[in-house]
């Protein structure tokens, strides 16, 4: 069973409300007593105070999408006076002075915020074992991961702790998750979401994106997020359509879906079927298409060649701009401080030992690596090549959207895996990563939906890929395959 | 053109200027650029490098950017890119600098300096102008015993650092550019030029090789030279320093060298192999500064008048001397001081000049000061040169009446009514004092018309006294004459 047959979605509990079978209130201590059970460690902190403040406030008959629905926020999002840890000790007990403008957009629309999602160290992982305050679970089994780095925000919407959840995505941290726990996860177009206050892992590849049980939820959520903001100078001045309307019309006319299906050109890069895609997996997705296929979609193989370089490039780029964008925790400003000689202790000293003790091992791995890719004399042959690259990966996308409205393959190769199996074996962990990191590198928009249950009844995820700034029609097309696979 | 020369070897200096920029707010945040604040007040999480916080670019900067690189003949980069340059410090919040390395906003310019080897030489040099290229400053660091503490009030404060070619042989050389760069600087109104305040700082490469050598020196990098006496000590002992190195078989290597004022020595910070690897790399936080060719035409179409076409505009219009004209204008705030006493003067550029290049340059220098801590303001001055203009007071009684404007910033017509110091125009007045005078000196008067003509002094100067100075000097010399020779009595 998939967790949108479980839990309420957004749209149903704002139906409920409106037809005053419930209030604001009840639906906030649901949620609140289910997160305090929790057994899943999907959260680092609950607040409850913040969302009793706001569930009492609420009105009943609030229109908007958002209002008076509890969700979840990944623990990389900036909440003024209410601790941010980044699934690091480094930032222990740090509370921001102030909001980002995500979590202000949910604050002034209402949102009832259960709690702070876990996460890996600075959202480097794909399992959520990398976090300081523990592993997460997979809700559907104990001792499977979550998937990650937003694996408490997944296994928080896929546990019905929150209706929905913010994580970010960097190179596949909201689809590979979305994807182990059943859910719909969406990396939006780089851009279209700010990312003032959500705390840096690789500038230019992260992205806020929502995690929802279906596409109407993740579309709403999504256009409550997006948007430009003047205090991200990568944020897109462009005008936002609504997405949650697209999805809306698709949802609720079968005819205008099936119309729909039609006229639909998907393309399947042959690069996303070869070698390391497990078999079960394979045969969820060959059955989606094979559906899609009944109903009229029209399929053309498609190849994006430099995509086979994406995960070398990734671990270059991300790594080379973690490397800085992490030189801020320090112990000077925020955070926990070690002196090892009390009194006597050198700047230098200070600095090892902070760090040293505070950032984990995969953290530290990564800024290693950073500062090494983009230290004299290796610029050129590392950073440098790798952003040449990155364009061609980017090109690739550009010249097959051409021809086909979305593309479509696995979001991940495999189900998911049992703790500790790939914890130390980074390359094998990197590669659960792989279908995700071409959509970052490229800066395009993709969504995982659930498909199907692979090994072990766990959940099998689609991922569909759009063009800069398609997230109306990507989204709309979503639903249309979400509806499909639902018959 | 002469080249000084250091027995058999000569120095090849550049220069590195920091300027800070005059905008209301950081380089890359809205905290307020202030100076002066107590601790850790304009700041905000930008400016802190609170987690999750991003930089978003002042557009004034970049104005003042461009501004300064057409005052300098530079070519400005329609595309520039901001990069980070990555180094631990305290009081550097990010952990990184954000800067322009590959790609700055200006480059290739150049100044024309004046300046003197020997006295009443005057020779002129063009100096290159590598780069301006745009940066934040870093915070404060003070250092207690024990601890220290950081104040980030200065941090994300925009500056312009301008790298000069290799083009300089002289700290003279070397203190003529900086000044004539500060000056262009202030007249922009992009820079308060404070070198004490540290808003406008320098740092100074300087090497020496053989008088015909093709190759440059090993160079060393000298730094905490705030003011140009300093930057001209430094520069001095440094060169002096590496030739001895030379001379006594050692070979000079590539530091930077701290200097010490009190002991005017240069000594060694860190080695180039202590040097850090800035890592430098475009920070993916800010997309590439794309400006337009129409913006840059409009701001060149705006620029203010320069110190060079100042000058030339006061020798034309106001008829004073070359050199005058290039003294005042050596800094806007003497220039506008200048121009503003002129405006008070009753069109007397002339003379206003005189005074000003004189006398108030005279105590300024006495006391140490520069024109923006004069006592009194320019339309004082110009009172003055009025007043002497009129006949109302003597020039002599002016500088007593400048002393106590210096004293006290008085206006001079109150210092004169005050002092009643107005002069004595009446021929009654002064008629009666020469009678009191000529009583008095009966041997003189007598000494005189016997044909001791040089007593005429004598007797001037006597009614001078009597009259406390105040006489009319010109009716006090006809008079006076007049007396002697029994015209009058």
């Amino acid at each position: 069973m998939l967790p949108k047959e479980k839990w309420k979605k957004a749209w149903e509990w704002k139906k409920l409300l409106a037809e005053k079978k419930t209030s604001p209130k009840e639906i906030c201590e649901e949620y609140l007593k289910r997160a305090e059970q929790d057994k899943t460690n999907a959260f680092i902190k609950l607040t409850p105070e913040w969302a009793r403040g706001v569930a009492q406030s609420v009105s009943q008959d609030s229109q908007d999408v958002m209002s008076g629905i509890p969700i979840g926020l990944k623990d990389n999002l900036v909440t003024k006076g209410i601790e941010t840890t980044c699934g690091s000790k480094i930032l222990q007990n740090y509370k921001p002075p102030y909001d980002g403008t995500v979590v202000k957009k949910l604050k002034d629309l209402q949102a009832v915020v259960i709690g702070k999602c876990n996460l890996d160290e600075f959202a480097m992982g794909s399992s959520n074992e990398n976090s300081a305050y523990g592993s997460v679970s997979l809700p559907q089994k104990e001792n499977y991961v979550p998937g990650g780095s937003s694996g408490g925000s997944a296994a928080a919407v896929a546990g019905g702790l929150v209706v929905h959840a913010l994580g970010s995505d960097t190179g596949g941290s909201v689809r590979q998750p979305a994807s182990f726990c059943g859910v719909v996860g969406l990396k939006p177009t780089y851009g279209r979401v700010s990312r003032y206050g959500l705390v840096a892992f690789a500038s230019s590849l992260d992205q806020i994106g929502p995690l929802a049980l279906d596409v109407q939820d993740c579309a709403d959520m999504y256009d409550s997020i997006a948007g430009y903001d003047p205090l991200d100078s990568t944020s897109a001045n462009r005008k936002n359509e609504s997405c949650g309307l697209r999805v809306r019309e698709v949802r609720e006319s079968k005819s205008k879906r099936d119309e729909k299906l039609k006229s639909l050109t998907v393309g399947l890069p042959k690069e996303f079927f070869g070698e390391g895609l497990s078999d079960d997996v394979r045969a969820s997705i060959d059955a989606c298409i094979q559906k899609m296929r009944a109903k009229g979609v029209k399929f053309k193989e498609v190849s994006l060649p430099h995509s086979k370089f994406a995960l070398p490039v990734y671990y270059v780029v991300a790594v080379s701009e973690a490397s800085t964008n992490l030189s801020r925790y320090d112990g000077v400003r925020f955070g926990p401080r070690i002196l090892p000689h009390e009194n006597k202790t050198t700047l230098e000293e200070m600095y090892s030992a902070t760090r040293g003790a505070l950032f984990g091992p995969e953290v530290k791995r990564r800024i290693l690596l950073g500062t090494f890719a983009l230290s004299s004399g290796y610029y050129d042959a590392y950073y440098k090549k790798a952003c040449q690259v990155r364009n061609l990966i980017s090109q690739d996308f550009i010249r097959t959207f051409h021809d086909v409205d979305v593309i479509l393959g696995p979001t991940t190769p495999t189900v998911s895996f049992e703790k500790g199996a790939k914890s130390n074996d980074p390359l094998s962990m990197y590669l659960s990563d792989i279908y995700t990191v071409p959509v970052n590198l490229a800066g395009v928009p993709a969504v995982s939906i659930p498909s199907g249950l692979g090994n072990h009844q766990l959940p099998v995820g689609l991922q569909i890929i759009g063009p800069s700034f398609s997230e109306p029609e990507l989204l709309s097309a979503a639903a249309t395959i979400e509806s499909l696979l639902e018959e | 053109m002469s080249h000084p020369t250091y027995h058999g070897f000569e120095a090849v200096i550049g220069l590195e200027v920091h300027a800070q920029l005059s905008t209301n707010s950081k380089l890359f945040s809205s905290s307020p650029n202030a100076f002066g604040n107590s601790p850790n007040r304009n700041i905000n999480p930008v400016c802190t490098a609170q987690p999750g916080a991003l930089p978003v670019l002042n557009k004034k900067a970049v104005e003042y950017a461009v501004k300064a690189g057409l005052a300098t003949n530079c070519e400005i980069r329609l595309r520039s890119i901001f990069a980070r340059k990555n180094y631990f410090y305290p009081d550097l919040p990010k952990g990184y600098q954000i800067s322009q390395f590959e790609h700055p906003i200006c480059e290739k310019g150049w100044l024309d300096i004046e300046f003197e080897h020997e006295p009443e030489k005057k020779e002129q040099k063009r100096v290159g102008i590598t780069r301006i290229h745009m940066e934040e400053d870093a915070g404060k660091s003070q250092h207690m015993s024990g601890y220290s503490l950081v104040d980030l009030n200065r941090a994300g404060t925009p500056l312009i650092e301008i790298v000069s070619e290799p083009d300089f042989r002289s700290s003279t050389e070397a203190v003529a550019y900086l000044k004539k760069l500060r000056a262009i600087l202030q007249y922009l109104d992009v820079c308060d030029g404070n070198m004490q305040e540290g808003n406008f700082r320098c740092d100074a490469n300087v090497s020496v090789r053989k008088i015909g050598a093709e190759k440059f020196g090993t160079r060393a990098e000298l730094k905490n030279l705030n003011s140009f006496r300093f930057l001209e000590k430094a520069i001095e002992y440094e060169i002096q320093r590496q030739i001895n190195v030379i001379n006594s078989g050692g070979k000079v290597v590539q530091e930077t060298r701290l200097y010490d004022s009190a002991k005017n020595i240069t000594a060694s910070m860190r080695s180039k192999e202590e040097a850090h690897d800035y890592r430098y790399f475009p920070d993916p936080d800010l997309p590439p500064l794309v400006i337009e060719k129409n913006y840059v035409e409009a701001i060149k179409k705006d620029l203010p008048e320069l110190p060079d076409e100042k000058a030339t505009r006061f020798v034309s219009a106001f008829g004073i001397p070359e050199y005058d004209a290039k003294v005042i204008t050596s800094t806007k705030a003497l220039a506008s001081f200048y121009e503003g006493a002129v405006d008070h003067s009753a069109n007397e550029p002339k003379l206003v000049s005189n005074w000003l290049m004189t006398e108030v340059l005279r105590k300024l220098k006495e006391d140490e000061k520069e024109i923006e801590d004069c006592p009194f303001t320019a339309d004082k001055l110009g009172q003055l040169i009025q007043l002497i203009k009129s006949g109302e007071i003597s020039s002599k009684i002016a500088k007593t009446v400048f002393e106590e404007m210096w004293l006290s910033g008085d206006s001079p017509k109150s210092i004169v009514e005050k002092k009643g110091l107005i002069q004595v125009s009446d021929p009654g007045a002064i008629e009666e004092a020469i009678r009191k005078v000529m009583q008095a000196s009966p041997k003189q008067l007598a000494d005189f018309r016997s044909g001791k003509d040089k007593l005429f002094g004598y007797f001037v100067g006597q009614v001078m006294k009597e009259t406390q100075g105040k006489a009319n000097p010109a009716m006090v010399n006809s008079l006076v004459m007049a007396f002697l020779k029994g015209e009058k009595s």
